[in-house]
């Protein structure tokens, strides 16, 4: 297979111009002839659904939560991008771009970005037309802040629930077309299969989650933004339905999954408690600015932290990179933790932690300045662990928070299997092997609102609106399939929970998948994968029916699917040979742990096919015209 | 017309009417109360003050069915408000427990009966006349209604003068949430304001209370006679 | 920790529903309270029950799903929070744990502690937002918003919809949700055109709805778990009557 990403020619910074005066377009009296399929009602899903309807297109939107607004875009807290330059200091789209690039340790497609950085001026003035309560100067004017350890202020952000407020936005926007009809929304459905008629995406296969009725909806066109799959560790900071299944069910149809070892920590989140645990809290990175972090130097060291002098502490960031110290980039503080830990040297519950202390900052700016700026998050920290970060560190540790891998999508966000597009964390396109702060809002918007609304219509004006119908008889095979697939999950009658399997396969993930791989780790992986997964359709115990609100049979449909991504997941890391962005390989390091990319050989997008043996691997090579290939160096 | 009637008929509109016939009935409450408290100025004073009142004939019938209407429409809206409540919140908690709501607010719509009952009551009983003719034909030493010698004959009976006493506890606890409440209703309130507002209504209801219960006090202990 | 549980069961919309009361053994007091149902509802499928339906996703508060009434309070003891951020190191040996779903009729109840809230994304389907097409916005700075009216929209906004206040009501009133959402966008200049149609369009789909009529007993602000205002419903007094006075004149 060719992977071809249909960049258009000319200098970057007209690529999306030309795309846009050159693309097709659907005749207004047409579009409402067209219907069009959203699975997830994200910033991307929900923008898109949302910007289809205003168009005039026929548009099914599903989710599986309650309602559209809760789309786990929600949670996100610390703010959005865009290349304003509201605040004078220099940022520019190019600069925007750059640092995307770069941020994502050049494994991300150049164009892409570029356009990503285009776009992202529009986005601020939509939510704000919109009604996004973004924060203010006394002016009126818009506020900035810096994130992410970016040198211009570009991010907008409604205190710390901008992913709520922005996806309130989309979801008001969405409501509009809901009640004029153009879009009917579908929540508590979730998407089981994708239909494939003779090479092109018609439609969907879904389970009404409350009736347990399953249904086929035929469409001209399908657009996925199902989100990340981050609780393929089981743990993360996402929500717990997350989940890899819309996405997953594609690939098995034939669109290709790109890069799913790239996956991001997030260095503070509060650590385990127990095995109970079923998420792992994020508290805002901004902690760090005040926040000293450290181990004791011994190890295995009980004390309180109160009773471990200066000189027996260890402020390891502070000592290996003294330029940025407590701020080091998100990857390479995380590492620097589990390094600690490793040697023994962790605090807390099952020694997973480091300090976070405050004791100096509390000195320094006494405690006002510190509960004006930290309240909130110090109270989280309290009503989860008990404990009062006035008094004593913090403990923190790091945690899966984004995916950047995703379905394969070409510059109109088209996957290979013509009419299927992606979007949103659910595509692989933007972030390379890592993502930068704020970006992954800004992406979701960008493909919903301005991107897909223009790329959608090359495809649609080359086919007849109502081409296949439900009565087509793949749309039978696969509701078939779906229906055998949970009676053969209600009828194992086995011995242990879906949970207690997507526990043991999130431990595994994490110990040998996780924020360092070395190829040992992955090879016993590749191993005990299909084991767990094997054990799970002999001993798996799903109670109740499928004809009604089953959380039991939701969670071990999902459950199911991780098991076998999981393994497509180690099969990508373990096939590149380099450490990049959020993949690190412990054999390619520097000799000061300092991860080595391969540019030579791994200058690729790792594009996998399904075929229900061993995955075929497809390599789309990553040009870069624009941005030099450098070292990212921090210290 | 019919805008209005939609509005009338919806939840807001509903609880606003309620807040305008509130106020109003409530300023008849304090002028009626103001009057009363004549009773500690003597019987001449008291007489004099009712005389004035029924002079007035035509305008006096007038204000007493525009308060009647009022009276009417409050009830109506209430009775609506309440019945469209019960169906939103039909099956209470196995365990319930209020976090802030006071017994005046939940019982609102009891005591609102209650004192409903009362003016029925206190109709039949000094201003018709129903309940005890006599009173209708006392006479005052200048030929007036003895309206001060009704009343403390009327309390020297016990039992109506604590009725009228539990009446008024009543009528104040639903204005020591109505008068807060009202505020509210008629969007007249903000944080700033807030910590005062909520007093007001309590703090008047003690007020009225006070001003219509001294009187069958007085009467029961002999201050009045 | 051992805990007695008595929890709302119902099969699903139609049955009748009652409690069951679960002996709740090695409970820790760092279980977050849904951790708590999760390791009850394992228990369960082990000895081969029906596990224990309750939403839920976020787990951090924001996404407002979760919605259970503990003891009588929806989203429990803690202020400002929601049942998902709660942890059992509120309880103490020995306590009895009442578990029930929202109860309100526009809520009606799914299955065990799951009601289904689709009422509140019909109040802003009728005109919960500003008609703007995608494209169609001027730039960010050409609109200002003095800054205290920025907070203020803010405050409102805030809102999870998660539909404790309705729950809380002792009239099932949702007129703190409603309110949040017409005190949002009448505190920005953005919202001003449609300002008088959004207010009352969303009151008459919320009446639509069978909610109750607010008698003010702000049992709402108390259980909301981003504890927004009652302030804010008299703002959606004010703009009902503004707008209502305006459409007769
Ligand atoms: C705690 C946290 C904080 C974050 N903070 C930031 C930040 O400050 N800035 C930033 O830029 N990014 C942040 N992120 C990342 C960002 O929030 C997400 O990447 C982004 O919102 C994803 O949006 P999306 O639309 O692609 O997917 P989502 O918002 O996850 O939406 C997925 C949708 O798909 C639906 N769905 C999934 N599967 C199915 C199925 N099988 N059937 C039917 N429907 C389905 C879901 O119901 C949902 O509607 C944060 C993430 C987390 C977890
Ligand atoms: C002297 C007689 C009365 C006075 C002065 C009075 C006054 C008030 C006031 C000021 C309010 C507040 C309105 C608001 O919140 O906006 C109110 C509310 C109410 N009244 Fe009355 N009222 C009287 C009689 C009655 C009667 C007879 C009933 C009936 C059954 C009644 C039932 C109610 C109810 C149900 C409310 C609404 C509760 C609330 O808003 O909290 N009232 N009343
Ligand atoms: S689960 Fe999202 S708010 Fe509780």
């Amino acid at each position: 297979m060719k992977l071809d990403a249909k960049i258009p020619s000319g200098p970057m910074a007209g690529k999306w111009e030309k795309r846009k005066f050159e693309g097709k377009l659907v005749n207004p009296s047409n579009k409402r002839k067209y219907n069009i399929i959203v699975v997830g009602s994200g910033l991307a899903g929900g923008g898109a659904a949302a910007s289809l309807g205003e168009l005039g297109y026929n548009v099914d939107c599903f989710c599986f939560q309650d309602s559209s607004r809760r789309a786990h875009s929600i949670a996100a807290q610390g703010g959005i991008n865009a290349a304003k330059n509201y605040q004078n200091d220099g940022d520019s789209v190019y600069r925007l771009f750059y640092d995307t690039v770069k941020g994502g340790d050049f494994r991300s497609r150049e164009a892409n970005v570029h356009r990503l950085a285009e776009v992202s001026a529009a986005i601020i003035d939509q939510c704000v037309a919109m009604g996004v309560p973004f924060a203010r100067e006394y002016g009126g004017t818009l506020a900035n802040r810096s994130f992410g350890g970016a040198q211009v202020s570009r991010t907008f952000y409604a205190r710390g629930q901008t992913g709520q407020q922005l996806l309130l936005g989309v979801y008001s926007a969405l409501s509009r077309q809901i009640g004029a009809g153009q879009v009917r929304m579908h929540p508590r459905t979730e998407m089981l299969d994708l239909v494939v008629v003779d090479g092109h995406a018609k439609g969907i296969v879904t389970r009404d989650l409350i009736t347990g009725k399953i249904e086929s909806w035929a469409a001209d066109a399908v657009v996925l933004a199902t989100g990340g799959y981050g609780p393929v560790f089981y743990l993360s900071t996402n929500a717990v339905g997350n989940n890899v299944t819309a996405a997953y069910r594609a690939h098995k149809k034939g669109a290709l999954f790109a890069n799913p070892c790239y996956t991001q920590i997030h260095p503070t989140c509060i650590p385990l408690s127990g095995d109970h645990q079923s998420k792992l809290t994020l508290m805002s990175e901004s902690l760090r600015n005040d926040g000293r972090i450290w181990v004791p130097k011994k190890q295995g060291d009980t004390r309180t932290p109160g009773d471990i002098p200066d000189a027996e502490r260890d402020y390891y960031l502070e000592r290996m990179y003294p330029s940025f110290g407590n701020l080091a980039p998100r990857d390479i503080s995380s590492r620097a933790a589990k390094r600690a830990c490793d040697e023994g040297r962790g605090v807390g519950p099952g020694r997973l932690g480091v300090y976070l202390d405050f004791r100096d900052a509390l000195s320094r700016l006494g405690d006002d300045t510190i509960r004006q700026r930290y309240d909130n998050l110090f109270d989280m920290y309290e009503r989860i662990t008990g404990e009062n970060a006035y008094n004593m560190p913090m403990r923190i540790y790091p945690a899966i928070h984004y995916t950047m891998g995703g379905l394969w999508v070409d510059y109109d966000l088209m996957s290979n299997v013509p009419g299927l597009y992606v979007l949103g964390e659910a595509n692989f396109s933007d972030h390379g092997a890592n993502r930068l702060g704020a970006s992954a809002l800004m992406q979701g918007l960008a493909d919903g609102c301005f991107v897909i609304p223009y790329t959608i219509a090359e495809y649609l004006a080359g086919t007849a609106p109502g081409e296949v119908g439900t009565d087509h008889d793949e749309f039978k095979k696969s509701q078939n399939e779906v229906s055998d697939r949970i009676r053969a999950l209600l009828s194992v009658n086995g011995k242990r929970s879906a949970t207690s399997f997507h526990r043991e396969l999130g431990l595994l993930m994490w110990e040998k998948c996780g924020m360092a791989r070395n190829e040992a780790g992955l090879k016993s992986a590749l191993e005990m994968i299909p084991a767990l997964r094997e054990e799970f359709w002999e001993n798996v115990k799903v109670t109740g029916s499928g004809n009604d609100l089953n959380s039991e049979l939701e969670r071990a449909g999902r459950v199911a699917d991780f098991l076998e991504f999981g393994e497509l997941l180690v099969t990508d890391a373990i096939t590149r040979e380099e450490s990049c962005g959020g993949h690190f390989r412990e054999e390619y390091q520097t000799e000061e742990g300092e991860a080595m990319r391969d540019d030579e050989n791994f200058s690729f997008v790792g594009a996998w096919e399904y075929t229900g043996e061993t995955p075929i691997l497809h390599k789309e090579n990553l040009e870069f015209e624009e941005v030099h290939l450098a070292v990212r160096s921090y210290k | 017309m019919k805008q209005i009637a939609h509005w009338y008929l919806s939840s807001i509109g509903a609880k606003l009417v309620m807040a305008v016939t509130g106020v109003l009935l409530f300023g008849f409450v304090l002028g009626h109360m103001t009057g009363n408290l004549l009773m500690f100025a003597g019987p001449d004073a008291m007489n004099a003050y009712a005389h004035f009142l029924q002079e007035k004939g035509m305008l006096l019938l007038a204000v007493r069915a525009g308060l009647l209407a009022i009276f009417a429409v409050h009830i109506a809206s209430a009775i609506r408000v309440h019945r469209q409540n019960r169906a939103a919140r039909p099956e209470p908690y196995a365990v319930s427990s209020y976090l802030v709501t006071t017994y005046a607010a939940r019982t609102i719509f009891v005591s609102g009966l209650i004192v409903l009952a009362f003016v029925i009551y206190h109709l039949l009983h000094y201003t018709l006349g129903v309940t005890n003719p006599e009173f209708l034909r006392m006479l005052d030493p200048q030929g007036r209604r003895d309206v001060y010698g009704m009343v403390i004959t009327g309390f020297t009976n016990r039992a109506v003068a604590l009725s009228y006493i539990v009446a008024m506890l009543l009528l104040s606890s639903h204005l020591s949430h109505g008068l807060t409440s009202l505020f509210q209703t008629l969007g007249l309130h903000g944080p700033k304001f807030k910590p005062l507002v909520n007093k007001v209504g309590p703090a008047v209801a003690i007020v009225i209370f006070i001003g219509f219960a001294s009187i069958p006090l007085a009467v029961l202990s002999g201050r009045l006679n | 920790m051992i805990l007695t549980l008595r929890i709302w069961r119902q099969k699903h919309a139609r049955d009748k529903g009652r409690f069951e009361t679960y002996e709740m053994k090695g409970v820790s007091p760092d279980m977050s309270f849904l951790e708590m149902l999760d390791v009850l509802s394992d228990s369960l499928v082990d000895r081969g029950e029906d596990a224990l339906t309750f939403d839920n996703d976020c787990r951090e508060g924001i996404c407002g799903m979760c919605s259970l009434t503990i003891n009588g309070v929806p989203h429990g003891p803690d202020q400002g929070g929601t049942v998902c951020q709660l942890h059992m190191r509120r309880y103490k040996e020995g306590d009895t744990i009442t578990i029930e779903p929202w109860r309100v009729s526009p809520f009606p109840v799914l299955k065990d502690l799951a009601v289904d809230r689709s009422a509140f994304d019909r109040i802003i389907q009728a005109g919960g937002y500003i008609t703007t097409n995608a494209g169609s916005a001027v730039d960010a700075n050409a609109i200002l918003v003095p800054r205290a009216d920025a907070e203020t929209a803010m405050d409102a906004a805030a809102c999870i919809g998660c539909g404790a206040c309705a729950a809380s009501c002792p009239n099932g009133s949702a007129m703190l949700f409603v309110a949040a959402k017409v005190s949002h966008l009448a505190h920005l200049p953005q919202g001003a055109p449609e300002r008088a149609q959004r207010v009352l369009s969303m009151v008459s789909q919320m009446d639509q709805e069978g909610f109750g009529n607010c008698t003010n007993h702000s049992e709402c602000e108390a259980v909301c778990p981003k504890e927004i205002n009652v302030s804010h419903i008299a703002k959606i007094n004010r703009e009902f009557i503004r707008a209502a006075v305006k459409s007769i004149f």
